[in-house]
């Protein structure tokens, strides 16, 4: 590992250093006793896992302050959990439960923590980042000092929206890294086949907006990156496209077991190169962690994600008559509709809902 | 007061709701310097500055994007779409985006966007820019879409749009533009989304139009009545939510209801309120509802296609009266 700028203030504290491994290793356990819980069908829909791609996440994520906001692809677990939304509640969503951060409503790919400025969690790929310039937009009109972190895997790059955000945010000077977590193929197609330019942070030239690659899988690389381009944001105004190079050990979804397009001996290299495997030894080469110091880790964050299982295993489901319930925000929205029941589907006039499902 | 035209009604609300609330802004395509592709916008940026009147680049996607990340930190953006022609390429952000984040997160986030489009027809732009596709966003639910027919509604429904706290689509036409009427007199002129309007009261037929449409059923009527022939005309000013309510009451009165709009009638806003009012008018309507659009073919340019195509008074009276033929009258 090449030395950083910003290793050594990690690494100095002990805390903190430790803090990322355990954040990483929560992603790990999370992720991994998600894609149990999926099987045993108690998670529906889509499941991306970001198993392989901790330290790309974790690393950019660590370096925000309060203030700062987050945007994020569908993979969005592992968000989640690094900008320390409670892992029940993450669960909690993934099990479809009241109790969940989105109360049951958005799932796998719409977790979101407006408290700690996670602004989700979105599903169509490429268009969250026209969204997350909006929100720099708006931290610029309010005189803010804080800058948008928008993650995005490389699938996106090759979308309208991508372009169209890059040169609004750049025309507009906007406080905002745009970070691609290239993990080589969106779903089943890799970089290469999708764009003409695989050395995606290139694209940033287009721009006239800084563009660099890093290491994904050294969330010290990733850290050290990202704190340096947040900070030019915040102070500078000046937007940056990050681009880190790392990999999903598992298929696209639960439902690919992503041995198609890849060979096992690929799978298998970048499986020696896991960022917490790696990041492990690092704290023990230094001192700062031995290998108790990790299995102990290891066990929290194991107790931790069963505890999560457990608490989203006896959560309620919304209620039935909750259907409703969030899909206007203003104020006179049932005044506003009060007039539109007559003549309405069955099932909409209100009042009538008796079947079962 | 003096009459304004509607342009200047839509003018003025900006302009008041700039003053009101220093989290309006107003982003679009040559809002700016060049004040409004049609002038709506003539003076705001000279007069509050390219940060609250800003600017974009061709980039409809991008743009609505950023008003809706905007709209999520509890700004209340307000978007020009130069035409509702160029909103298909956001259609992802329109309805995949703004009108689903507050319900697929859980309430915890809101949308409070207000996006301006003009619509309509008629002056040869032909196939791609001549369109009402207001309807296809109707049926979205977690949006709300209004098509105001006079300066006073364009006023008082766009200071509502504005400090509506959910997305809204505000439909404006390019036909109306210049049309003149006099602003609402009482308080600050905000008019509620969700209620339909009767400008003309009537006993034999009820004529259902919205946007530039109520004018044409409006002199419709008025052609009509020089036959003996009563016309309701009910301006539905909004769509969604669609005011089923005052249509019925009026459908009751008359047993007759005719639907006109600009949009191609299939799947449209007459084949909505028609499957409602069998519902609930079963027993009043004398005749089945009829329904007027577009002619249901792209925009041609050739000017005697086009008059073809479009849903002029002529065609919307030739409805009319077959409709009261079937009953007899």
């Amino acid at each position: 590992m090449a030395k950083m700028a910003g290793e050594a203030s990690v690494l100095d504290d002990r805390e903190h250093a430790l803090d990322l491994f355990r954040q990483m290793a929560l992603i790990r356990r999370f992720e991994e006793r998600t894609e149990e819980q999926y099987t045993r069908a108690r998670i529906g829909g889509y499941c991306h896992l970001a198993i392989g791609e901790e330290a790309s996440s974790v690393g950019s994520i660590d370096a925000l302050v309060d203030g700062d906001a987050l945007y994020a692809s569908y993979r969005d677990h592992g968000t989640a959990l690094a900008v320390g939304s409670p892992a029940a509640a993450v669960m909690a969503e993934l099990f479809g439960k009241e109790s969940g951060v989105a109360r049951g409503r958005g799932g796998s790919m719409h977790l979101l923590d407006v408290e700690r400025h996670f602004y989700g969690g979105w599903g169509i790929v490429g268009a969250h980042l026209p969204i997350a310039t909006g929100t720099a937009l708006a931290m610029v009109y309010r005189d803010l000092p804080f800058a948008v972190l928008c993650q995005f895997g490389d699938g996106a790059v090759a979308t309208g929206s991508f372009h169209e955000a890059l040169n609004l945010a750049a025309v507009w000077d906007l406080p905002i890294v745009f970070q691609v977590i290239n993990n080589q193929y969106g779903m089943g197609t890799s970089v290469d086949q999708s764009n003409a330019e695989p050395e995606l942070w290139k694209r940033a030239a287009s721009y006239r907006m800084h563009g660099e690659q890093v290491d994904g899988n050294d969330v010290l690389a990733v850290r050290e990156a990202a704190d340096r381009l947040l900070r030019q944001a915040r102070e500078e105004r000046r937007p940056s496209l990050l681009e880190t190079i790392t990999y999903r050990h598992r298929g696209h979804s639960v439902a690919d077991a992503g041995k198609v397009y890849r060979t096992a001996e690929e799978v298998r290299s970048w499986r020696e190169r896991d960022p917490i495997t790696r990041y492990g030894l690092l704290l023990g080469e230094r001192g700062i962690a031995s290998a108790a110091d990790l299995d102990g880790i290891w066990q929290d964050v194991s107790a931790q994600v069963k505890d999560a299982i457990d608490k989203a295993v006896a959560a309620a489901a919304p209620g039935r008559d909750s259907l409703y319930e969030h899909l206007y925000g203003d104020p006179a929205h049932e005044e506003q509709f009060s007039r539109m029941q007559a003549g309405a589907p069955f099932g909409e006039r209100g009042g009538e809902q008796t079947w079962q499902t | 007061m003096a009459d304004v035209t509607y342009r200047e009604a839509l003018r003025q609300a900006l302009d008041e709701e700039l003053d009101r609330d220093p989290d309006v802004f107003l982003m679009g395509e040559e809002i700016g310097r060049f004040e409004g592709s049609y002038k709506v916008t003539a003076g705001l940026w000279a007069k509050y500055g390219a940060e609250r009147v800003r600017e974009t680049p061709i980039s409809e996607e991008g743009f609505v994007g950023a008003g809706i990340g905007a709209a999520m930190m509890g700004l209340r953006p307000v978007i020009e779409i130069m035409t509702i022609n160029f909103i298909l390429v956001a259609m992802d952000q329109v309805v995949n985006h703004a009108a689903k984040i507050r319900y697929m997160f859980g309430g915890k986030v809101g949308v409070p966007l207000v996006i301006r489009t003009p619509g309509g027809a008629g002056a040869q732009l032909t196939a791609q820019h001549s369109q009402s596709l207001e309807a296809w966003f109707a049926g979205c639910p977690g949006l709300k879409v209004v098509a105001p027919a006079t300066p006073a509604d364009a006023y008082g429904m766009l200071k509502t749009a504005i400090r509506d706290d959910d997305p809204v689509l505000f439909c404006e036409n390019l036909v109306l533009y210049n049309l003149t009427g006099p602003l609402p007199e009482d308080g600050d002129g905000a008019i509620p989304i969700g209620r339909a309007a009767i400008p003309r009261e009537g006993t034999d037929l009820t004529l259902v139009a919205h946007s530039y449409t109520v004018q044409r059923a409006l002199r419709v009527a008025d052609r009509l009545s020089q036959d003996g022939i009563s016309v309701e005309v009910v301006d539905l000013r909004s769509l969604r939510p669609l005011d089923v309510d005052t249509v019925a009451e009026s459908v009751r009165k008359t047993n007759r209801v005719l639907v006109a709009e600009e949009g191609w009638s299939t799947y449209g806003v007459g084949a909505e309120l028609a499957a409602r009012l069998q519902r609930v008018c079963f027993d009043d309507l004398d005749a089945p509802v009829e329904r007027v659009g577009q002619a249901e073919v792209p925009m041609p340019y050739a000017k005697p296609l086009e008059l073809a195509a479009l849903p002029l008074e002529s065609k919307i009276e030739a409805a009319a009266r077959s409709l009261l033929a079937e009953c007899g009258l």
